[in-house]
């Protein structure tokens, strides 16, 4: 019963990871452009190289910030589903979480683009309220401002997050919805306050969601080239950098080993989460 | 938990809520309105001017049909194929305890763990060194990869609820394996199945990441769209796409809503 899916995944999948993983052993010759099929670990070395490990830094910065800006704003949507929401609301807040989570992922980033181009629908509405120096003053911050939000870290920032923002409430939701409710009656009898309850005993219960969560955010962002290059300045993020050297560099080995950076770090991630337990979140 | 809901949420937590569901809802509503803008060559806002003018004219655009065809043709095999291979690993990862379970449920999240690049190029690397060429086929052999994910998420929590003394019951009234499977385990799992192939043909209608990878010159809607995003050249024809996209795929997730919502309460009471 197992032997079909197992192959297709086992076969089609973790075999086409190896052939991947296989090739960032091998390296190009600089001059010809031809791949040369030998083990070394020159691939690997180039990794290093300033300009190359700037889009590491700068593509794990990004997925940091992201995935600590979702964990902010889906905590309290997850905490009042959870804690508050009851029969009609409850599926309520289940379709208003499910939806965006499986609508199109590029009509959600083409929506972006309306909303932060120039003449769209923000600048508009810094200009009717007369604050127009505000976002001058913002896109003026250097590294993460840029002429316009459609072509700064900002703009960049927003679209991740309102475009992976569901993977953050939903395990949190699931963790939350586990905590027994005798667990925070025993806390207020004992004498704690409502602040004390929540950071002594719901968020750490809640915490197994939250990394469930991250990974999905962290994972996510790492991966993504394509919100970078429609929103964003022009330095270049991981998944970026991999799509360009496979595709017209026709560098296969170190888009290789570029690919295998977030399957490491998502290894060491992984293999911490699966220790706190994040896995029965999901 | 009840008591304390009667208190209930402070207006510092309501206001954070309404705040979160307006940033997740407002920016795709967008998209209807600018369906409609009498502007062609910008985003401005607000649009100067409304018209149906776009509907019409994206009607009659061929390539836009050939991509929704494509795209339609790829998510519903990927979807049928997902439901089979999906069912068949939720049942056996549930029903019993082996050696390399754990392994094997690894091996189902990866796909969905791993950055969708990664999936993309790997199989692009195999196709070229298996030197097998860009075809339907291989948009399939990528898209049905997380497809088998999400009907397997869906069907294993649906197994979960199931009790094995039901089969047990069925066995011990003298039903053989295949009456067991067609009178009580499929009438069980079938809604969660529906649902999931439902997510799954939503998830592959809307997949671009792996397919940029593995379709070669064939366009997929999404391939169609990001071509526009990356190069905006017919502004309004692509809002109206992005509307098309919109509705298309709102149904499916609704419909697996309804056949699914028991197993969600059901985890959520657990």
């Amino acid at each position: 019963m197992l032997a079909l899916p197992v192959l297709w995944l086992g076969v089609v999948y973790v075999g086409s990871l190896l052939a991947l993983l296989v090739q960032s052993f091998f390296s190009i010759d600089e001059f010809t452009g031809v791949i040369q099929y030998e083990f070394t670990l020159k691939t690997y070395l180039e990794l290093l190289r300033p300009s190359n490990l700037d889009i590491i830094i700068r593509t794990v910065t990004m997925a940091t910030v992201v995935t600590v800006a979702a964990v902010v704003i889906a905590f309290p949507i997850a905490y009042y589903a959870t804690r508050y929401a009851r029969g009609k609301w409850k599926a309520f807040f289940y379709i208003a979480v499910m939806m965006p989570l499986w609508s199109s992922y590029l009509v959600k980033v083409y929506a972006w683009k309306l909303i932060l181009a120039k003449e769209g629908i923000i600048n508009w509405i810094f200009i009717k309220m007369h604050l127009t120096s505000v976002l001058e003053f913002l896109l003026a911050v250097p590294v993460i401002g840029g002429n316009s939000l459609s072509v700064s870290y900002i703009g960049t920032c927003l679209v991740f997050l309102y475009v992976w923002l569901p993977f953050m409430i939903l395990p949190i939701q699931a963790a939350l919805e586990r905590v027994p409710s005798n667990v925070i009656e025993a806390s207020y009898d004992l004498g704690a306050t409502p602040r004390q309850t929540f950071f002594r005993v719901i968020f750490p219960l809640a915490m197994p969601g939250v990394i469930a969560g991250s990974i999905f955010t962290f994972s996510l962002t790492l991966g993504d080239y394509i919100i970078p290059q429609i929103v964003g300045s022009s330095r270049l993020f991981l998944g970026q950098a991999v799509y360009l050297h496979q595709g017209t560099a026709g560098n296969i080995p170190l888009a290789a080993a570029f690919s295998v950076v977030p399957i490491f770090i998502m290894g060491c991630y992984l293999w911490l989460a699966k220790r706190a337990g994040a896995f029965d979140a999901i | 938990m009840q008591s304390s809901a009667k208190t209930g949420a402070s207006i510092g937590l309501k206001f954070s809520v309404l705040a979160g569901l307006l940033f997740l809802h407002l920016p795709v509503l967008l998209i209807f309105l600018y369906a409609f803008t009498t502007e062609e060559k910008s985003y401005q806002f607000p649009p100067p001017g409304l018209t149906f003018k776009w509907l019409a004219v994206t009607w009659g655009r061929q390539d836009v049909w050939e991509a929704l065809g494509l795209s339609l043709k790829v998510a519903s095999i990927a979807a049928i194929i997902g439901v089979l291979l999906g069912a068949l690993c939720a049942a056996a990862i549930s029903r019993s305890r082996f050696f390399g379970r754990e392994v094997i449920s690894l091996l189902v999240i990866l796909p969905i763990a791993l950055p969708g690049i990664v999936t993309g190029i790997a199989l692009r690397s195999a196709f070229s060194l298996a030197e097998i060429p860009f075809s339907f086929w291989t948009i399939i052999l990528g898209h049905a990869t997380f497809c088998v994910v999400v009907v397997y998420n869906n069907a294993i929590a649906r197994f979960r609820r199931t009790h094995g003394s039901l089969i047990e019951a069925s066995m011990d009234l003298g039903a053989n394996s295949f009456q067991t499977l067609r009178y009580v385990i499929l009438p069980n799992i079938a809604t969660a199945l529906v649902a999931g192939g439902m997510l799954a043909f939503a998830l592959s209608f809307d997949e671009v990441i792996v397919t940029t990878f593995t379709s070669g010159q064939q366009t997929t809607l999404p391939i169609w769209m990001l071509e526009e995003l990356v190069r905006p050249r017919q502004r309004p024809v692509t809002n109206v796409v992005a509307m098309v996209v919109v509705l298309v795929t709102f149904l499916p997730i609704l419909g697996a809503y309804y056949l699914i919502r028991e197993d969600e309460s059901d985890r959520n009471t657990r």
